[in-house]
């Protein structure tokens, strides 16, 4: 067997028994779409943890990480400083919004709004935005799918059959067994990914340089300028930096999946808990820079960045070991393609389709047609990535730049009482409208300010002014959102007087 | 659920402070530490101390399982 058979051979092993597991996990679980959404609100620790994992670290930090360091240096640091601040934010705004979900049995982001602020155009809105937001980071998973197989096949195998395939397989298990599927493909995908990482991080920079130490001493040497920055970019310094950890610090969990997956959670402490865990998952992203910043001196002049981690595997190892980091890499894909794919399938059917076009839909009903929409989100995703080529990191900025300004919305939602529904509609309006018009103007980062934290800035002033133009609400909660927990009486006593 | 203590919101701004807003302080080569650039050492190294800044908050924030309802998913 040539090598690039036994490269595609495991590849396609892995993925075949990532795929099985997603297929068995439906086992002994009736699927409705409580179950498929939210796999029944019972996942512990560990199956968050995996879950959330499994979403968090895609393609783009395993393919991503190592091509940034490879092209742009000094600021691929910024996937590095907002990690561990996203699980900050996450650690106060996940168990309110659990448990919010909890006591109104809530399964996606727009339903938060929906219940929140009483409106169902609000989280139609919402629904909508975040459905556009995630047809790009879909097609990043495809591309990185792509990617792979090309590589991994010594350029044998095109790259739309591969997407199509892989596709196909993704599509049919999040069909069949919803969110419980991806939990458990995660663990496959996870154990592969973080073996990957640590053998290939450190024994790369072994093999050309004797070592972690010598490799950036030879890298300082050769270019002095590339580790800090805005190393070999223009536009990428510190301003730049402060203001995209921010964003993407603030702005993480508001991608409807992530949001979404801390209804699985079987209590709000598991959130926090898990929030306090999360931020040792990420030592795995130090080492694909390793990998990316060896690749500088060792491979100078790829075309593509994105290569990086993979060409150096290929030219270092053997076939079947560039298989298996292929298949990490493809499952990777493969889960985090899967939850994006739920997630917007859930938001269109029963945000979007059901209380505008038909209200009087059953929740079987609100399933089939959401499991109707993995099949056409996953068609179009495939068609928008075989056609459209270049634009993709620009999408996907554009995309978290838009989810961002549902923060506003979330956090105020959570922690004022005073906020009405339309100063958040507003206050959103304005942020995309802004985010929308810099990034298609080609102004993004504006003098050196990442373009989504104006549109931010803009969207929380909007809010202010139009709240205090708006009458006060009525209050409707009661202990189940922080903002009015003062009331209870139970919740006035201090932590430490018991 | 209550809102957070004021404790658990500044031991939450730690790291905030330290890996995002100082980055004109740390963003350089030397001194290397352990064979890595400084500002690389210094993004490793709060990735191993948030967990205690969070840890801490949580300590703050869930006292002694006072809730009941949060008890169901249960620590033990």
């Amino acid at each position: 067997m040539n090598s690039a058979g036994a490269a595609l051979t495991i590849i396609s092993l892995t993925v075949a028994i990532g795929s099985l597991v997603g297929f068995l996990a439906r086992y002994h679980h009736k699927m409705d779409l409580e179950q498929w959404t939210v796999g029944g609100r019972g996942f512990g620790l560990v199956l968050v943890w995996l879950l959330m994992a499994g979403e968090i670290y895609t393609t783009y930090t395993f393919l991503g990480a190592s091509g940034w360091a490879y092209s742009r240096g000094g600021p691929v640091l910024y996937i590095l400083g907002y990690g561990p601040l996203m699980y900050v934010v996450s650690f106060f705004i996940l168990p309110p919004v659990w448990e919010l979900g909890r006591r109104h049995k809530l399964q996606t982001q727009a339903d938060f709004f929906q219940v929140r602020y009483d409106s169902t155009v609000l989280a139609a809105f919402v629904a909508l935005v975040g459905v556009v937001c995630l047809i790009p980071y879909l097609e990043i998973q495809l591309t990185g799918l792509g990617l792979i197989a090309e590589v991994a096949s010594f350029g044998a195998i095109q790259r739309t059959p591969a997407m199509i395939i892989a596709f196909a397989l993704v599509a049919a298990f999040v069909f069949v067994s919803g969110v419980r599927g991806v939990a458990w493909v995660s663990v496959i995908k996870d154990l592969l990914l973080v073996f990957a990482a640590i053998f290939v991080g450190f024994a790369i920079p072994h093999i050309y340089f004797g070592g972690i130490g010598p490799m950036f001493a030879a890298l300082v040497r050769a270019k002095p300028n590339h580790l800090t920055m805005p190393g070999p970019t223009q536009d990428l310094g510190h301003t730049w930096y402060l203001t995209t950890v921010l964003l993407a610090g603030l702005g993480f969990y508001m991608w409807p999946h992530f949001f979404a997956a801390s209804y699985t959670a079987q209590s709000g402490k598991v959130l926090r808990r898990n929030a306090v865990i999360m931020p040792l998952y990420g030592l795995t992203v130090p080492l694909m820079l390793f990998v990316g910043f060896s690749a500088v001196l060792v491979l100078p002049g790829l075309s593509n960045g994105d290569l990086s981690l993979l060409a150096m595997v290929r030219k270092t190892f053997p076939a079947w070991f560039l298989g298996i980091i292929g298949g990490a890499g493809a499952l990777t894909a493969m889960v985090t393609a899967a939850i994006q794919l739920l997630t917007g399938a859930t938001l269109y059917a029963k945000n979007l389709f059901r209380p505008l076009l038909a209200p009087g839909m059953s929740d079987e009903e609100v399933a089939r047609v959401a499991r109707i929409m993995v099949l056409v989100l996953s068609s179009g995703a495939v068609l928008l990535a075989i056609y459209s080529s270049l634009s993709l990191v620009s999408l996907w900025l554009l995309g978290s730049a838009g989810v961002a300004q549902f923060f506003p919305g979330v956090v105020l939602g959570l922690f004022s009482r005073r906020v009405t529904t339309s100063g958040v509609f507003a206050g959103m309006a304005v942020g995309i409208s802004v985010a929308l018009f810099l990034m298609l103007t080609h102004r993004d980062p504006y003098h050196g300010l990442n373009a989504g934290i104006i549109a931010l800035c803009f969207n929380f002033f909007t809010a202010g002014v139009v709240t205090v133009l708006t009458p006060r609400p009525v209050v409707r909660f009661h202990d189940t959102i922080p903002a009015f927990a003062a009331s209870q009486p139970e919740d006035q006593a201090s932590p430490e007087a018991l | 659920m209550k809102r957070p203590s004021l404790g658990a919101i500044l031991l939450g701004l730690i790291p905030f402070t330290a890996s995002c807003f100082s980055v004109a302080l740390w963003d350089r080569v030397y001194p290397m530490v352990l064979g890595l650039p400084f500002n690389l050492f210094w993004l490793i190294l709060w990735l191993l101390l948030t967990p205690l800044c969070l840890w801490g908050a949580y300590r703050l924030e869930e006292p002694a399982d006072r809730d009941p309802r949060s008890q169901q998913g249960g620590a033990r």
